[in-house]
Order: C-alpha cells, then structure tokens, then sequence
C-alpha cells in the first residue's frame, strides 16, 4: 500500500496531525511477513482500527492493525487516552499527599502501589519500619495480587469465550472486597500504608476473615483448574498463540508474568526482597513456551503460592507497633494526636511538610506488583516535594511488547493476546 | 411519535406516555464507558453482588446504537474526550448521561493539564454520583434516578 | 570519595574508567544505587560495552530530568539490570537547554523504543536515528512539552482543543 493511499483513506474529524502521523508509522513499520504482490482485486488488505472504546473491557486502548485478509501484518499501539500527568502533580505534593494518586494507577491492585511508593520513600529518606508492619503489607500485597490475577482471569476467560466466568471471578472478589474494607475501610483504592509503617492495625476481625478465605479459595481454584486446564476449548484458543520467544522477551522489555511465561525467572521478590519476602518461602514459576496458554499457567501458580505466603505471614505475625515513632517521619497516632500538644504539632508538620529526605539524594526502588516491576525513581532537593518522580510501571513495558507479539497472528486472536498479556491503562498512561 | 401529538393533552395521550415512560426506565440499557477505576466498580454493579440485571439494566451494550444510557466511569483527557463525544453522538435518541465518580463530574482529584475537569463540559449529563470510586450502591443509586426523570418525561403528551 | 560497591559492580566501574577514561566523568552513590555519568556522545559505545561484555542484558527503565539550570539542563538516566550478578546501575548524561539531541540505544535494547518516544514527549529531548520517531501520551498537535519545569501544572489554555457540543450534520 503506498503512502498516499493511506492519506487519501483517512479522514480525521479530530487531532489530524496525530491521525496521520499514526497511520504514517503503521505504513513504515518494519513487515516480518511476506507482503502479497500488489493487486488486490478481492480487497483483502485493509487497515483496521480496534478504537479507544471497545468491549474487551481493558481500558482505552488503541490498536491499528494491517491486515491481509485474517491475518495481521502489522500492528500499532496508540496510547495516551489515560495520561493524566501523574508525574507533574508529584512534583507539587508532599510525599504522603501523593499517596492516593499511587492507588489510581494500577487501580486492579491498589495494594501494591502503595507499598512500592512507600518503600520508596522509605529508602530515600532512610526510614525504619517496624516489623509487623512488613507483615501487614505482604498480606496486603498477596491479597493484591490475588484480586488483580482473578480479574484477569475473569476477564480474559470472557474474552475467549466463556462469560460464566466473570461473575464468578466477581463473587471471589467480592470477598476480598470486604477484608479491605475491614481493613482499610474502603473497597479497593484503600491508601492503607503510610510512610513508615501501614495506616492502623489489622483487627482480630479482619485477621479471621483473612484466615477463612485462605482456607477456602484453595477449592475454588482447584474448581477453576478443573474447567479449564483440560479443557479442548481453551487449549485450542491459547496454545501457541501470542508467543513471545525467550530471547525477544528481554530485548523488548517484558516483565512480570508475559517475561516469565518466557522463561526469565526474574522476581523482584527473588531479586532484591523487600519486606521481610527473605523470610518466607515461595516458588517463582515459570514456563519455557511463551505463549498465551504459559501465562495463565503463570497466573494461576502465582495465586498458588500467593496464598502460601499469606498462609506464613498470618503465622509469623509479631505483636508491635505498626508505624514508626519519629515525628520528623512518620505520622503520630491518634491518641497522641488528640492528647498531647506534641501530637497535634507533629501531625500539621507532617501534613503541612512532611518528610524531607537529605538535598540531592535520588534512588530506585522497585517492587513486584501483579502485573510485573513497578519502580518509583525519586529525585529530591530537600523539601517536602520531590523534584522528580517517575514512575516505572509493568504495562507501558507490557504494551511495548504486545506490538511485537502481534504481528503474524490472526485478528480472532487479538483479544484474547491482550488478555494474556493483561494491561492496565491507567498503570500504562500515568 | 408525529400523528399521535395530534390527538391533544388527554387520557389516550398521558396513558400512552405512562406506557411508554415505564417501558423505557424498566429497559434502560447502559453504555459502560468505562475508563478507569470507576470501570471496576461499574463491573461490580454489574456482577452477581449488587445486580444491575434487576433494575432492568439487564445487558451491558457495548455498541452505542444498541443503548440507552451512557455510564462516564473515570477520568476524561483530552484526547480521549473526542472519542466520547462521537460515540454521545452515535447514541439514538433518547439517551441519558450518568458521570460515575468525582473525576467525571468535575475532574476529581486530578486537577492538572491532561484531565478535562468535568465531562460536563461537553456532554449532557443526567445524574452525578459522588465517590471516588464510588459504591455500585450509589451507582444503583443514580440509576434510579435515572428511572424517575424517564418516567416523568414527555413524548406523546404536549408540554405547553 | 569511599563508594560501598560489591565485587561485580567494582570490575564494571573499573573497566568503564579504563576503557573510556575520556568519557567518564563521575561515579557517586546515593541511597545504596550506584551512578555513573558519562559524556553524551558517547553513550551508543558504553551501552554496547556495558550490554556484552558487563551481562547488563536489560533495561528497565529511562527517564528524563529538567534540573532547570542554566546549562546543561536535561539529564537522561537509564536504569541498567543485570541479572546474572543482580546488580542495578545507573547511567546518566547531562544535555544543554538548547536544541538537546543524543543518539537512540534502540540498536542496543528493543525496549528503548517506547522509553525514548516518552522522553521526547514529555522534555523535548530528541533521539537521532530512532525508528518510529513520534510522541507518546499527548496528540502530535499538542506544541508543548509538559514535564517541563515552565510548563504549568493546569496546563496552557486553548493547547488542546475539547469536542464541539453540537454534533455533526452529516
């Protein structure tokens, strides 16, 4: 197809500029597949456009896909219909301000998210946090994850077919839903940890709702099992679709399960363990065959062990503090705070200021969130607001590596590759 | 509904409006929108806790031509807002607008150069609900809402 | 200056000190991560060298600073992993105000690619040699550069342009 007759073809009512430049690089991208000559009497080449709305329901991506007659020769991506500048905002918040910002954006496991800023900060500013504490946020954090998975599961199930499994992905949530909010006191988008420590303790409420679903969904994934990992249908869907070999996966920059459903088993919670992840014992699974069928294998392992670990924290749970007792770091409790002058003054410095880690320092930290390694690099000049903050999130990287998978596969298929792969825009778009 | 205006303010006219007001706000098919966070909680609405099929929401139609009321789950950008507005506009008449959570009905929490602090700034919206993300109780809530301005609406009866 | 660096990241420093003595200006740590800054032009090289023969096989993360100085006011960080020693290193470069270019290390790292399209987005920074040159998150129409330090947080108004409320008459 030449140049002009993508011009001529497209018609943009808005943003021209960016329309044509965005069928321009789909027109120069590199074909690993063989082009047909260039009659095409039955019009079996067209440019497809999977607009910012569509029903598979992962947010507001947008794909423009080459295709001759099924199959897809090359694809684009055009993100940016999330971007909210999350960035700049940091750089005009305190440090705790910012902390419901981190709740948005990987918004199936908000858990997570706060937990990576917060050790972030913690590590610039050289915080120590108690030990119960740590344990507190690993619950949260494998909670996280098992809600983020299910979503996935639920979702990328109805995709291919199967729309049962949606509502039953939504009625384990649902319980998950009300620990966090016996826990935190809001649904999903808790903010429950605080820089130096989590927000309030984990009542004996909370801690035998915890116990009762972890003894539970055990059984409703071994019912999950049994539906579909013999299942024809499934199988025929999923398997050597969207392969990703192992040697492109870490050239192209995947991570979480896409690059370990291609045999890299690289596990933040293995590589550089935060939060007491030293002291309990988990499998990191992995498959060698990088396509669709090894990340739901992935995914489903990963709950496996996520419940195993929640299983170690609840018995390794120590009594103590939640949060850290220096005023220049970390909030005081309430009791201090309606009690003691001390208190009061403590709690509008630390809202007003907050925590000012030294002039010049700048650090990385990263952490293992459902969807793979979320980062926070924080770059401070010594006020209570960091000069810059960016934030390394799994989808943008995801994403990338989803316009590589998809060139040679068939149209049916995309929707159930982007499943597998399991962006989350708002993660992806900042 | 051309012939019936005809007929004038009376029994036939207001019966038939009743008929079809609670056909209408018994049947309201939403569009989820669903853009963020908010989209999350729209699924709840929707899954087997907190039933939307009940109220007569009984499917979610993705295809604007197919629904009757536009669910905005989300913040809007910019760029993203001309999308919605084409779709606003594919949507037959009539057609209703809820702007699910505070970063749809006035920009929320972020208030910064990509976000477009209310989608009220270019489309109708029918129904605010307040909460970030808010309960898919209040999102029955406003669902309900909905139902009664529908059934107080005219369409054979003349409004003089 | 005393730096804490373990056995592998010793052997990288010390072979990049040697083998690009010109090139290397500094190496400092801060917070327990290890930076090292070069000379821009030559970063093409040292991502080579540091890719095959240190084991940096992947790159994590690229990001963009507007230290709002005089001169050289950007600076680009690249966040290098090495698997086999698990070990992080940071590299960075400093570019002036006017007219910043460097050369792409798409050649070198695939993931580069998105990375160096959103720092353009976001700084205006541009990447010579770059296979799909264009923005990232705001539309080409879009004539500013947000993450700019001058660039105001509520944004400029009338730079983007909202849907018109009365709907086609086609």
């Amino acid at each position: 197809m030449q140049t002009k007759h993508i011009k001529d073809k497209v018609d943009p009512k808005f943003f021209k500029e960016h329309q044509e430049k965005l069928y321009q690089a789909l027109e120069d991208k590199h074909t690993t597949v063989e082009l047909l000559d260039e009659e095409d009497p039955l019009g079996t080449q067209m440019v497809l456009n999977m607009g910012p709305q569509h029903p598979a329901t992962h947010g507001v991506l947008r794909l423009i896909l080459q295709l001759n007659g099924e199959l897809i020769e090359k694809a684009k991506l055009d993100i940016g219909y999330l971007h909210r500048g999350v960035e700049k905002i940091a750089e005009n918040k305190t440090y705790q301000e910012f902390m419901p910002y981190t709740d948005r954006m990987d918004y199936l496991a908000p858990y997570s998210n706060n937990v990576a800023f917060c050790t972030a900060v913690e590590k610039i500013a050289n915080v120590e946090v108690p030990e119960r504490a740590h344990y507190i946020r690993m619950i949260g954090c494998e909670l996280a994850r098992i809600s983020s998975h299910l979503l996935w599961l639920g979702t990328m199930v109805m995709d291919a077919g199967a729309v049962s499994f949606f509502i039953w992905a939504f009625r384990e949530r649902e319980k998950l839903y009300d620990i966090f909010d016996n826990i935190g006191g809001h649904r999903f988008t808790i903010s429950h940890s605080r820089i130096g420590g989590v927000a309030n303790d984990l009542t004996d409420d909370a801690i035998a709702m915890i116990k009762d679903f972890v003894d539970n969904f055990p059984q409703e994934l071994k019912d999950f099992h049994d539906l579909l990992d013999r299942n024809r249908i499934f199988f025929d869907r999923n398997r050597e679709v969207g392969v990703l070999d192992t040697e492109r996966a870490l050239e192209i920059g995947a991570t979480g399960p896409t690059l370990r459903g291609s045999g890299y088993a690289y596990d933040i919670r293995d590589f550089a363990p935060y939060a007491r992840y030293d002291e309990v014992e988990f499998e990191i699974p992995t498959r060698l065959e990088g396509d669709n069928l090894a990340r739901y294998y992935v995914r489903m392992e990963e709950m496996h062990e996520s419940v195993r670990i929640i299983r170690q924290c609840l018995d390794k749970l120590p009594k103590g503090p939640v949060r850290t007792d220096n005023a220049k770091q970390a909030y005081p409790s309430k009791d201090e705070v309606y009690y003691s002058m001390e208190g009061m003054i403590h709690d509008f410095m630390m809202t007003d200021t907050g925590i000012c880690p030294p002039e010049g320092a700048e650090s990385y930290h990263a952490i293992e969130g459902p969807k793979g390694e979320l980062g926070f690099f924080i770059q401070s000049d010594g006020t209570g607001h960091p000069w810059r903050l960016k934030i390394n999130s799994p989808s943008f990287k995801n994403l990338q590596a989803l316009e590589d998978i998809l060139d040679g596969e068939m149209v049916a298929d995309t929707v159930v590759i982007i499943g597998g792969v399991d962006p989350v825009m708002g993660d992806s778009d900042k | 509904m051309g012939i019936e205006s005809s007929l004038g303010d009376g029994y036939l006219t207001t019966k038939i409006d009743a008929l079809t007001n609670w056909a209408r706000s018994n049947a309201a098919w939403p569009m989820p929108m669903g853009l963020a966070c908010c989209a999350i909680e729209m699924m709840a609405f929707a899954g087997p806790k907190y039933d939307a099929a009940r109220f007569g929401s009984e499917v979610m139609r993705f295809s604007p031509r197919q629904s009757d009321v536009m669910i905005v789950a989300g913040w809007v950008n910019y760029k993203m807002s001309h999308a919605i507005r084409r779709i606003w506009d594919q949507m037959p008449d009539p057609k209703w607008c809820i702007a699910m959570g505070a970063c749809a009905s006035t920009g929320g929490m972020h208030r910064c150069y990509g976000v477009v602090q209310g989608c009220d700034n270019f489309l109708p919206v029918d129904a605010y609900v307040s909460g970030c993300p808010p309960r898919p109780d209040a999102l029955l809530h406003a669902l309900m809402k909905i139902q009664d301005k529908i059934r107080t609406e005219h369409s054979v009866k003349l409004d003089t | 200056m005393d730096l804490e660096l373990s056995d592998s990241l010793k052997k990288v420093v010390d072979g990049l000190s040697s083998d690009f003595s010109d090139k290397f200006i500094e190496v400092y740590q801060s917070s327990g991560d290890t930076f090292v800054r070069v000379e821009a032009d030559a970063i093409v090289q040292i991502c080579r060298y540091l890719k095959n023969e240190q084991h940096f096989i992947y790159l994590t993360d690229m990001l963009g600073t507007d230290r709002f100085t005089s001169e050289e006011r950007f600076e680009i960080i690249y966040n290098l992993v090495s698997l086999r020693d698990r070990e992080h290193l940071f590299v960075k470069v400093r570019l002036p105000e006017e007219d910043p270019t460097i050369q792409s290390i798409t050649d070198v790292w695939k993931s580069a690619t998105w990375l160096e399209r959103e720092i353009f987005d976001m700084f205006g920074v541009k990447f010579e040699n770059h296979p799909d040159f264009r923005r990232m998150y705001m539309p080409e129409d879009f004539d500013y550069y947000p993450l700019r330090k001058e660039f105001p947080l509520l944004g400029i108004p009338g730079s983007i342009e909202l849907p018109s409320t009365t709907p086609d008459t086609e």
